[in-house]
């Protein structure tokens, strides 16, 4: 039982860490900033969300449960109010985002 | 439905009665912070902390900021099912995403698409932006006036966006 604790506690950690690298990848291989969003999006929600549960499963269920729970709630009101406002800001600054043209992508 | 008093209104006339519940909920819900996160169960601190809830609380009415948008207690119910569906999706668009960006032809087609929100309250059209946001591949530039803009990664993403599902849903939660 333990075991098996310990199995799906770490799978849930590298799962977590595995879905961190691939938004840190895409920012690097995205286009421009508008698309980047996105790939940050997935280390916010998706990233932290695993890697906290995972911790909570690890950790056993105490009182430090609350806080990461707590810190999950507050990553996923915060962070939609954060990229809103970068978003928002780069926007009203006229930056343009690069958008697909009508005979490309959509592909998959 | 109709006779629900405007949910931007300052003076507090038409939500008396609402008060008094935001209140006790507002307290409960900080005595039971304090306890889950002190972690101390003296009689002492314990009283500190009863004490400091009490008093935010007088600060908080007196300030008349205790309302159904700061703390939006009736969504309480409602909100148990729409999380559950939220998580499923933010799943579901995590793993697209990944997808796309880990490809080798990295199929991406950035859209802007403009969205109605069909939510009425100010209250209700953040949860809906701010649900499209958390929603990897899609999220919220801009809401004015019932228009949405949305960056979206992916032409799929914008069009199942598009679709008004998740609309709905919001619309449903705020209304019940």
């Amino acid at each position: 039982m333990e075991l098996l604790r310990d199995i799906l506690a770490w799978g849930l950690v590298l799962g977590g860490c595995f879905f961190t690298v691939v938004g840190a990848f895409g920012l690097v291989r995205l286009p421009d900033v508008y698309t980047r969003i996105h790939s940050a999006g997935i280390v916010d929600t998706v990233g932290a969300g695993l890697l906290l549960a995972g911790l909570t499963l690890y950790g056993g269920f105490t009182i430090v449960t609350v806080k990461l729970l707590l810190i999950l709630a507050f990553i996923f009101f915060t962070s939609p109010a954060a990229c809103n406002a970068l978003a928002n800001a780069m926007y009203s600054a006229g930056i343009k985002p690069v958008l697909a043209k009508d005979d490309e992508g959509g592909g998959s | 439905m109709p006779s629900e008093p405007s949910q931007s209104g300052t003076n507090g006339q038409g939500r008396r009665p609402d008060r008094a519940a935001h209140s006790a909920a507002l307290l409960v819900a900080m005595l039971a912070t304090w306890l889950l996160l002190s972690g101390y169960f003296e009689a002492f601190l314990l009283t500190l902390g009863a004490m400091s809830c009490v008093l935010v609380v007088a600060i908080a009415r007196r300030m008349d900021v205790i309302d159904r948008e700061s703390f939006p207690i009736h969504l309480t119910a409602r909100l148990l099912t729409y999380w559950p569906w939220l998580l499923k999706e933010i799943w579901l668009a995590a793993v697209d995403v990944t997808k796309r960006v880990l490809s080798p032809r990295m199929p991406i087609s950035p859209t802007l698409i403009d969205l109605e929100a069909t939510q009425r309250s100010d209250l209700g059209q953040v949860i809906y932006a701010n649900s499209i946001t958390l929603t990897p591949g899609t999220y919220t530039i801009r809401i004015h006036e019932n228009r949405i803009l949305v960056h979206a990664l992916s032409r799929e993403g914008a069009e199942s966006l598009a679709g008004g599902d998740m609309d709905r849903r919001v619309t449903a939660l705020e209304a019940g």
